[in-house]
């Protein structure tokens, strides 16, 4: 069945970064093998769901999927590891006396499908014995056979190897000939061919694609050292996201570059070499209030802490208690329908339908068409994220088709979809901005980040920090994070930029549940300020 | 999962060595079989059982490496494996790094096998969740938990004469138990090697306890307060201070054991013998613990032993890669697999009666670094935090945030009790004066 592998990779600064790897080491030839014909895995799921209403069960759906990576990772000249991993199986849940049954096998023989069926029947009936609310699904009606693909322009796994290779160490040498002592650069590639069927009469096809080229580089001085990792998002595109194409930068004079719908990794990298030696001679922040201006490389991750984890719906019900925690958003400040999440400029909305995405597909893994939603308008919260089993205690008859689960071999839960911030109607650039802030402090890329377990306190960092004084970047500076409270700090949102500078960035490696599984979630957002926020000094003598 | 004996994996790859034409070949053969139950709202939510056995193959030409991987072990199979490593090393580039595999080695007997945790069942599970939803109920309180237990093993064989197996087995359980109004929260944990230790009624006891106790936090200013620091609240603070003590990063000048040097200058790189905490810390990894108990070799088949990394306050040992420890003239130490830090007699109640005025942490959450050169971190406190005075839990107080750096957590030690076993290490609770708290949290 599933293998799990933990893959340390030093080097990378903080810490060392550990990478889940799931599934068999294969050759990267064999990423591109076809996937199973549709006709078998429709015969296959059809096996499973039969046997499971066989035994009882009053629903089923099936999940038949091949999961393929390629990581590739560098350190300065050396390529340090290549790793392809395939993984294929079917995962099969049920409901059977009102309670849900999971199992999953890599063995596909049609026998190892039904028994796998009959073992997900057994589950549920031997959890029953427990259940006190039995489950309640919210309808989904069947769409029949249908397919769906990631619209990518060019594979990635079919890029030749030596390609990447060339990429990654041209951008390492970039960093160091520009200032940068040491660099882990690498590629990761995710392709999920994932197949959903239900007892509702659905058979859904779908092609998943996603890509992201990290980077972690490190400037040593005489008095200690500094890192900068890469500006670029994880997005579920193709290899063309490594174009870098001229139209999708946008510069902000005296800082950074930021990176639209493409990424020039190289142009970053060798940026780094040189803000890396900025970053050893700029002095450090005088602790205070300050109005902060945030790039959307960085207030991504700060809309994904602050309002994509406390507002999804398990959380705020307590069933991620003993893990992640609960929310501040609780049902009663959402039925009032007053409660101020953020100043009235801010409109923020939920979809697994934004082009380029991690979050993009068709359909979510309980086989729900996917969609948009607000989650809070003008700054009061008016919804939540929730599945096809969870809809019904929020007074809604329909799924927001969030449900996802890692691989075949795990059960699907409710999952955060992209959370963005929508941007101005008036297209006002990230410029447009910084030029009306007196003393503030503007902020690129995503530092250290931490949120305590309902979601109020945070402090985040980032990657690079400018003096804004007088409307104008002037000075480079270090050791900044701010701390607020949620609601707060969303309402001292003032403004935000236009679409032309509306940016989505992404994490990768989302961490829920027990067991714990992963899943990739974007933030849209343009750049946007927040006034009078608390900032400290990181900075220690010890 | 049937377990694979000693025997048995021998014979298999022995086999598959038989196949191999590399220069090197190297064979891993991992199994583990698990079992989890979680609940949530007093009642069970998901449960699962999962096993799988996976052979790894590594062929290495001159220093081209290429590793393939199989879970089907019949002869056309086994060869299978071994030439599509064979084709991936022919294709990969060259690793400027590489290292020659170990030949044979001695390795210690460590008792990391219990045949009761090999033995747990679905019911038993149910059983043990049964046990902490029931008290939890009883006393009008929600509890969500989550009970995994592992039988792993573990078979490495090269054709350099390494041979190297062992079994293990490791049981988690954790809990929270809030109060109905969501007003109070407990948290308490136990891991063990052998399943008849756990006791999910006890650990559900403290964290009901707990959850009790803490309904109806007062807010204290943030600032330096001394602390007792349970095993679950350093635990985490002393794994990622362990992470950073890698010898290449402190030669490259990044890590918070580097020297600093001026340009030209000459000197050691890093600050192994040095002397940077209280003489009363001493942090040691040790596979034979009979609490902690681990598999006596790591992935390479490199034998592990009692490893000291801090002794008497001093930097004593830095893990490195055999290529760092062959270029910079030292011995290989592999990273260890257990954190044992030695402590004094005293009882965490012990500890609380000898306290005039401090606060009392149950766990740190979300931990994050904040400068890698003072391994400054943040975080916060979570599930039980309270003021102590004159010796007494005198009240509940409302969570803090702390930037605090483990170095000066412990060069501030004012009292160290009896390790306990937590996530597979050794911990004492810790007094620990002039403790860093930043800011409050209203989260419960």
């Amino acid at each position: 069945m599933q293998r799990r592998d933990f893959i340390r990779l030093g080097g990378v600064g903080m810490a060392s970064m550990i990478l889940p790897v799931s599934g068999i080491a294969v050759s990267a030839e064999q990423l591109l093998d076809k996937p199973m014909d549709v006709a078998y895995k429709k015969k296959l799921a059809d096996i499973a769901l039969n046997a499971a209403k066989a035994k009882g069960a009053t629903y089923a759906d099936a999940r038949i999927g091949r999961y393929l990576n390629q990581f590739i990772t560098t350190r300065e000249a050396n390529v340090d590891n290549i790793v392809n991993r395939e993984s294929a199986g079917i995962g099969i849940r049920v409901i059977a006396n009102g309670t849900w049954g999971f199992a999953s096998t890599s063995n596909m023989t049609p026998d190892s499908v039904a028994k796998t069926a009959e073992q997900a029947v057994a589950v549920a009936m031997a959890n029953s014995k427990f259940q006190t609310s039995p489950v309640v699904l919210a309808p989904v009606k069947g769409v029949g056979e249908v397919s769906w693909q990631t619209p990518i322009k060019k594979n990635a796994m079919e890029v030749p190897i030596q390609e990447k290779v060339d990429m990654l160490l041209t951008a390492n040498d970039a960093a160091m000939s520009n200032g940068a002592n040491y660099i882990t650069s690498i590629l990761f590639l995710v392709n999920e061919q994932k197949y959903f069927a239900s007892t509702d009469g659905s058979y859904i096809d779908q092609d998943v694609h996603r890509l992201w080229a990290p980077f972690f580089a490190t400037g040593v001085g005489k008095n200690g050292f500094k890192q900068r990792n890469g500006l670029g998002n994880p997005v579920g595109m193709g290899f063309e996201y490594l174009d870098g194409k001229e139209e999708d930068k946008i510069k902000i004079s005296g800082a950074n570059v930021g990176y639209k719908n493409s990424y020039d990794l190289v142009e970053d990298a060798a940026a780094a070499g040189k803000q890396l030696q900025a970053k050893l001679k700029a002095r450090s922040v005088e602790p205070g209030k300050y109005d902060l201006v945030l790039d959307p490389a960085h207030l991504m991750l700060t809309i994904h802490e602050s309002v994509g984890h406390p507002l999804e719906l398990d959380r705020v019900l307590g069933y991620e208690a003993n893990y992640a925690g609960t929310s501040f958003a609780t049902l009663d400040k959402w039925r009032s329908g007053k409660f101020q999440y953020g100043s009235d400029v801010v409109n923020l909305f939920a979809d697994k339908t934004q082009e380029y995405s991690l979050g993009n597909v068709a359909y979510d893994d309980e086989g729900v068409k996917t969609k948009q939603w607000d989650l809070v308008k003008d700054g009061i919260l008016v919804n939540y994220q929730a599945i096809r089993d969870q809809v019904h205690m929020i007074d809604q008859k329909e799924s927001h088709g969030c449900c996802y689960s890692q691989s075949w071999a795990d059960v699907q839960f409710q999952r955060m979809p992209n959370v963005s911030l929508k941007p101005n109607e008036k297209d006002i650039s990230a410029e447009d901005i910084i030029k009306e802030v007196d003393d503030g402090i503007y902020i690129a890329g995503r530092g250290s980040f931490s949120i305590d377990q309902q979601r109020y306190n945070f402090q985040f960092g980032g990657q690079l920090f400018y003096e804004i004084k007088d409307g104008k970047i002037v000075d480079q500076i270090e050791d900044v994070a701010y701390q607020s409270n949620t609601q707060e700090f969303w309402n001292n949102c003032v403004k935000t930029a236009g679409k032309s500078d509306y940016r989505l960035g992404g994490s990768f490696f989302d961490g829920k549940g027990q067991p714990a599984q992963v899943s990739a979630v974007s933030h849209g957002c343009a750049t946007t300020r927040f006034n009078n926020v608390n900032v400290i000094n990181t900075a220690r003598n010890v | 999962m049937t377990m694979i004996t000693e025997e048995t994996a021998k014979k298999l790859l022995t086999k598959v060595l038989s196949f191999s034409k590399a220069d090197e070949c190297e064979c891993n053969l991992n199994g583990r079989s698990a079992g989890n139950i979680r609940y949530a709202r007093n009642t069970v939510s998901t449960a699962g059982e999962e096993s799988d056995v996976v052979l790894i193959v590594q062929s290495t030409f001159g220093k081209r490496i290429g590793v393939a991987s199989i879970n089907e072990f019949d002869d056309a199979s086994l060869e299978k494996v071994v030439r599509r490593s064979e084709q991936l090393a022919k294709l990969a580039p060259e690793n400027k790094e590489y290292m020659p595999v170990f030949g044979k080695q001695e390795y210690l007997d460590t008792p990391s096998f219990a045949l009761s945790t090999a033995s747990v069942t679905p019911e038993d599970r149910a059983d043990a969740a049964g046990a902490s939803i029931m008290p939890s109920k009883k006393n009008k309180m929600v509890s969500s938990g989550f009970l995994e237990e592992e039988v792993t093993f573990a078979a490495i064989m090269n054709n350099k004469g390494l041979f190297a197996y062992n079994t293990a087995t490791n049981v988690d359980f954790s809990v929270t138990i809030r109060t109905e109004d969501g007003k109070g929260s407990g948290w308490a944990s136990q891991d063990v090697t052998d399943v008849k230790k756990l006791d999910t009624a006890k650990v559900s006891q403290i964290a009901i306890q707990k959850a009790g106790g803490s309904v109806g936090a007062k807010e204290m200013e943030p600032g330096k307060y001394t602390v007792i620091l349970e095993p679950a609240a350093s635990v985490q603070l002393l794994q990622n201070m362990g992470r950073n003590f890698d010898q290449r990063s402190a030669d490259e000048g990044r890590s918070f054991l580097s020297n600093k040097l001026d340009e030209g200058e000459e000197g050691p790189t890093n600050k192994l013998g040095q002397k940077m905490f209280d003489e009363r810390v001493h942090i040691y990894s040790d596979p034979q613990h009979p609490e902690v108990p681990t598999a006596p070799f790591g992935q390479d088949g490199y034998p592990l032993k009692r490893t000291d990394w801090i002794k008497e306050g001093v930097i004593t040992n830095m893990p490195n890669s055999p290529y760092w420890a062959k270029k910079t003239g030292m011995p290989y130490i592999p990273y260890g697999s257990n954190i044992i830090m030695a402590g004094g007699d005293e009882s965490l109640e012990d500890m609380i009666q000898n306290t005039r005025r401090g606060v009392l942490v149950t766990r740190l959450w979300y931990i994050r670094s904040l400068d890698p050169q003072t391994l400054l971190y943040t975080g916060l406190t979570r599930d039980g935090t309270f003021y102590i005075e004159n010796g007494k839990i005198k009240y509940p107080i409302k969570n803090f945030r702390f930037n605090e750096s483990p170095i000066v957590m412990l060069n501030n030690i004012e009292a160290l009790g009896k390790p306990v076993r937590i996530n597979g290490n050794m911990i004492p609770p810790m007094k620990i004066r002039d403790f860093t708290f930043s800011s409050l949290s209203d989260a419960v």
